[in-house]
Formats: C-alpha cells, sequence, structure tokens
C-alpha cells in the first residue's frame, strides 16, 4: 500500500514576533524544507502616496517619517532633495551638516534595530536589551532637535526647520565616544558566537549577479561583495567632504549582512564625528522668504513677513513644472522619490521607491530549499519595515 | 558610458526609429519610446557593454484623466558600471494591455503588480498578476485621479456578526479641499465669471 503525501501549507503571520510587523508568508513545506513562499503584504497600506497629491509640500513630510519609522530623517530627506532640485535652491552649509547628521543617527538607530532584532530572531535575548538602551539616547536626540522621538517632521526643501538647541552638539559628541564600546559589546555577543554562526552562515546567499537581477540595494548588495553606496558614487549634500568607507561582505550571506551592518555603525560614528568638528554656526535654512517661513521676531516687525507666513501655511510654496527622480542611501538601501510637480503647490505625483519592497519580493528565490527555522534569520537579515514596505 | 551626451547619443543611433525622443535633465537622461518596442529597448539598455542599465529601480504610473492617452507608464534603471539613471516612459490609454517585463528583470514582479493593483493597468505574460498592497477583495484602483482620497467602503468589527465587515463611507464632515490659490486674484469661480463678463464686453 503507498501512502499519498502532500506538501503542507503553513501561515506565518500576520500575528508572528519573528514576522516584524505584519508580514503574512504562505509557505508551501515538504517536511521542513520550504518549497514556495508567498508573502502577502499591505496589512500596513495607508496610501502614503495618494495622501501626499492631496497635501501641499511642507505638509507632505510627516508622511515620509511614516514610512520607515526606525529611520525616519533619511526619508524626508530623500523628499527634500528633489524638491531643492526642482527649485534650483541652495542649502546653507551648516543645515548640509546637521542633515547629514542626523540621518547618520538613523543609520545607527535602524541598524541597532536590525541587528539586535536578527539575534533575537535566532535566539539571542540580551542584544536587543543592550540595543535599545542605545537608541533611546539617540531618539532624545531626534527629540531635542526637532520635538518629537520618532516622527520627526524637521527636515525642509532648503535645510532644516530650527537650529540645534544649546549643548546638544556637546551631548551627541559625548555618545560618539561611548557608543563605539556598545558595538564592542553586541560584537562580543554575536560575531563569534556559535549559534549565531550557526544559524546565519551560509543561509540566504544571493549572487552577485541575483542582487542586480532583484533590484537589490543597501547592505543586501554590499554583503554579496558590489560596493555601491549613493553616499559616495552619487554625493548629495556634504557627504562629498566627509571620509568614510564602505563595508562590503565577500559571500552574501546572512552572516556577511550582519558583518557589514555592524561595520557602518562604526562609519556613521565617524561621519557623526566630522559633521560636529566641520559644522560651523550660520543660518539653517535658505532665506527665500517664498520658500521658508519668516521667524516670529519678523512677523511682528515687517508686513512682508507677515504676508509670506500666511501664504506659506496656507497654499504653500509652488514648484515649477517638473519630472525628477532622486535617491538617498538609506539604511535599509536606494530610498527613492520620484516626483511630478505641475507648478501648483502640491505634488502631481510622488512615487515613493522603498528598498524593502524589492528585499522582500525576493523572498520566495532566497529561502527556497532552506529549512523552516531559516526564515525568520533570512527575514531579520533583509531588515524589513512593513511601513515602507507597504506604504 | 560615462558621459550622459555620449549616452544618449548612443542610444539614438543604436535604436534609431525605436527612440520617440531623449532628454538630459538633473543629471539623468529620460528617453520616451513607444508601447509595443519595450521589450527590444528594455533587453538593449540591460545587455548593450556601452550602455548596461543592469537594474530596475522602479516600474509607476502617472494618470492624466483628461488625455487621450490617459496613462504614463514610466520605468527607472540604474546603471552601476557608468553610474547612470535612465527614465523610461510611453504613454497608453486605459484599456491597453502592455508586456510585462518580468522575462528580463525578475524584480519587475511586484512592480507590476503594484501598479496593477492601484491604476489597473494589465500586463500581458506576468507570471501571477493578483492585487498586493490593497485588501482582499478591494475593488477600484485607489491611485487613479477619479477615486475619492476618502474610499468607497470603511472596515470595523461588528459585535453581531463576529466578523469584520465592510460598509460604505460615513464621514461626519465631507474632506474639505480649499482652494488656497492666490484668494487675492480671486478665485476660481471669480476667475470664471470675469471671464464670462471679458467675453460679453
Amino acid at each position: 500500500m503507498t501512502k499519498k503525501i502532500k506538501n503542507l501549507n503553513l501561515n506565518f503571520g500576520p500575528q508572528h514576533p519573528a514576522a516584524h510587523g505584519v508580514l503574512r508568508l504562505i509557505l508551501e513545506l515538504d517536511g521542513e524544507v520550504v518549497e514556495k513562499a508567498d508573502p502577502h503584504i499591505g496589512l500596513l497600506h495607508r496610501g502614503t502616496e495618494k495622501l501626499i497629491e492631496n497635501k501641499t509640500y511642507m505638509q507632505a513630510v510627516p508622511y515620509f517619517d511614516r514610512l520607515d519609522y526606525v529611520a525616519p530623517m533619511n526619508q524626508e530627506h530623500a523628499f527634500a532633495l528633489a524638491i531643492e532640485k526642482i527649485l534650483e535652491i541652495d542649502v546653507p552649509i551648516r543645515a548640509q551638516y546637521i542633515r547629514v547628521m542626523f540621518c547618520e543617527i538613523g543609520r545607527i538607530l535602524s541598524h541597532i534595530l536590525n541587528v539586535t532584532t536578527q539575534a533575537l530572531d535566532v535566539g539571542a535575548l540580551t542584544p536587543s536589551l543592550w540595543g535599545f538602551e542605545e537608541r533611546e539616547t539617540l531618539m532624545t536626540f531626534y527629540e531635542r532637535a526637532s520635538g518629537s522621538r520618532l516622527h520627526a517632521n524637521y527636515f525642509r526643501a532648503g535645510g532644516v526647520h530650527q537650529d540645534l538647541p544649546a549643548g546638544l552638539e556637546n551631548d551627541i559628541a559625548k555618545f560618539c565616544d561611548s557608543f563605539p564600546k556598545i558595538i564592542d559589546d553586541l560584537e562580543n555577543l554575536l560575531t563569534d558566537n556559535r549559534i549565531f554562526k550557526q544559524r546565519n552562515v551560509d543561509i540566504g546567499i544571493v549572487s552577485k549577479e541575483d542582487a542586480l537581477d532583484y533590484s537589490f540595494s543597501g547592505v543586501m548588495i554590499r554583503g554579496s561583495g558590489i560596493p555601491w553606496d549613493l553616499r559616495k558614487s552619487q554625493p548629495y549634500d556634504c557627504y562629498d567632504q566627509l571620509k568614510f568607507k564602505i563595508p562590503v561582505g565577500k559571500n552574501g550571506d546572512c552572516y556577511d549582512r550582519y558583518l557589514c551592518r555592524i561595520e557602518e555603525m562604526k562609519e556613521s560614528v565617524s561621519i557623526i564625528k566630522q559633521c560636529l568638528l566641520k559644522m560651523e554656526k550660520g543660518p539653517i535654512k535658505t532665506f527665500d522668504g517664498k520658500i521658508s517661513p519668516p521667524s516670529k521676531a519678523e512677523i511682528k516687525q515687517s508686513m512682508e513677513a507677515l504676508i509670506h507666513h500666511f501664504k506659506l501655511f496656507t497654499e504653500g510654496y509652488r514648484v515649477p513644472k517638473d519630472e525628477i527622480y532622486t535617491a538617498v542611501e538609506a539604511p535599509k538601501g536606494e530610498f527613492g522619490v520620484y516626483l511630478i510637480s505641475d507648478g501648483s503647490s502640491k505634488p502631481y505625483k510622488c512615487k515613493i521607491r522603498a528598498p524593502g519592497f524589492s528585499h522582500l519580493q525576493s523572498m520566495d528565490y532566497l529561502i527556497k530549499g532552506h529549512m523552516l527555522a531559516d526564515v525568520p534569520a533570512v527575514l531579520g537579515s533583509l531588515d524589513i519595515v512593513f511601513g515602507e514596505v507597504d506604504r | 558610458m560615462n558621459n550622459l551626451i555620449d549616452l544618449e547619443k548612443k542610444i539614438n543611433s543604436e535604436l534609431t526609429t525605436k527612440i520617440n525622443k531623449t532628454l538630459i535633465k538633473h543629471n539623468q537622461i529620460y528617453v520616451e519610446i513607444d508601447k509595443d518596442d519595450l521589450i527590444d529597448v528594455v533587453l538593449f539598455m540591460k545587455t548593450n557593454q556601452d550602455i548596461k542599465f543592469r537594474q530596475l529601480i522602479d516600474i509607476t504610473v502617472v494618470d492624466y484623466p483628461e488625455e487621450a492617452q490617459r496613462f504614463k507608464v514610466v520605468y527607472l534603471f540604474l546603471s552601476h558600471e557608468f553610474n547612470q539613471r535612465m527614465i523610461l516612459s510611453y504613454f497608453i490609454n486605459e484599456n491597453e494591455v502592455i508586456s510585462s517585463i518580468t522575462s528580463v528583470f525578475p524584480s519587475a514582479n511586484w512592480m507590476e503588480r503594484e501598479m496593477f493593483d492601484m491604476y489597473g493597468v494589465n500586463f500581458k505574460d506576468h507570471p501571477d498578476l493578483r492585487r498586493i498592497l490593497t485588501d482582499y477583495g478591494f475593488e477600484g484602483h485607489p491611485l487613479r485621479k477619479d477615486f475619492p482620497l476618502t474610499g468607497h467602503l470603511e472596515v470595523r468589527y461588528s459585535e453581531e456578526k463576529k466578523k469584520v465587515i465592510n460598509e460604505p463611507v460615513k464621514l461626519e464632515q465631507n474632506y474639505r479641499n480649499f482652494d488656497y490659490e492666490s484668494p487675492w486674484e480671486g478665485t476660481k469661480y471669480i476667475k470664471e465669471i470675469k471671464e464670462v463678463n471679458d467675453k460679453k464686453n
């Protein structure tokens, strides 16, 4: 008598701690081997692009915080750069350093979260407890600069919203001195950890060719050995005046991607230090009254400033007819904004290119033939945040 | 090719009739083609040794409801080797079916699904054309300009039926879209009255 064996369909998520949010993954299992993975996304879809089409350019900025909510300012950066390029305005040098500094803080925020939760997914609890303490410190920096821990709404076309409060630069410098020690502690726990290596080495290998074919970017492409970083290759703001290295992986597996993230955090610390050194007192947003709002004191004195203020917060500034794609190196990869303006004060179309979308798409290719237990490990190393995948 | 102008020349000389228009702007090259040449052009761009747009960054659609050819389909490409970006586009009307480029770039799969979901554009030869971001059983295409911002249905848990149900949207106050455009020059309706008066005179 022969027994009929059927493949098992397993529903992974959307309520599962290792699903990193609201991923519903339908797995077809042959025993313990994954035959097929079909991610169902969209459970966090909020229609960001539609909402942006109905808001003025300044009102659209907060929506970018809510995309990849673990590194909010990096997204705002892409949008601000897109508008600046169309309007052809220059950003004061201090504002450029402030923006780059906060982008690197965002990178550390994101990488701490990813590295420690990846460890959590494969069974290590301590790193996340240690890492989150540092994230909290960094988020207080966000709060002191912008007034909010997470949804910063800090970058503007032409600069940043307000100058840094007194003492913040010193505290960030202090953090830069103490943080490398924490990275070393995390590395002590993970890098040579037998269990962590068993779960990550040679898992989810991506070849160079496939990394290109599947539209990978960021750590996913560098982990596979392609030295590509937009901060170096297409520098924006003041990145061309800063010295930093691009860590590149060798094997393209989950472990190499972990190592890349650790090294990138060290580079970020060095970038922040350089920004603090080079930053001088000066204006933090463009002087063009048609784009950046006047100060409160000015409004009381000048009729023109009052009109500008009124116009900017009702109609908003108008952006001439144009079409542009701008990308930044967000912690997760290439984050881009494809913006079409029609001469009015609202974007006609704003397509958001989220790195996580292409990464998650390749889940089926990455996981085919692996064991069920490798699913959280691969998912962890992809660095998925549903805010940006679902938009 | 590292130089954008050389690149533009090369594309025009190699593809000649397949290219409708090229333009260099913002340090990127914008190329317009016909819908039918898509696969040929994309394949050429990917494989040619001097061009090598090896990575597809994104696919998107722009909706112009008042035009005869309503949708502009846009493909964004990146060449790592030459550090160049290209924006490829063509226009189609509402019911046209376009070819899928999943055979050339596997990553086009979800991007095309998203465009199908958001704009209702149909792709030929796509391996798995389903909705992707919207809910199971969703109707309509949210990013079209004629789709209302508030949507048609809202969702809630019904205590009587013990399940999640869809209901038509009920708002205490309708979504208000104020016209802020330079009130002191006259709002749109005043402008219209003015124009009518001018014509009469």
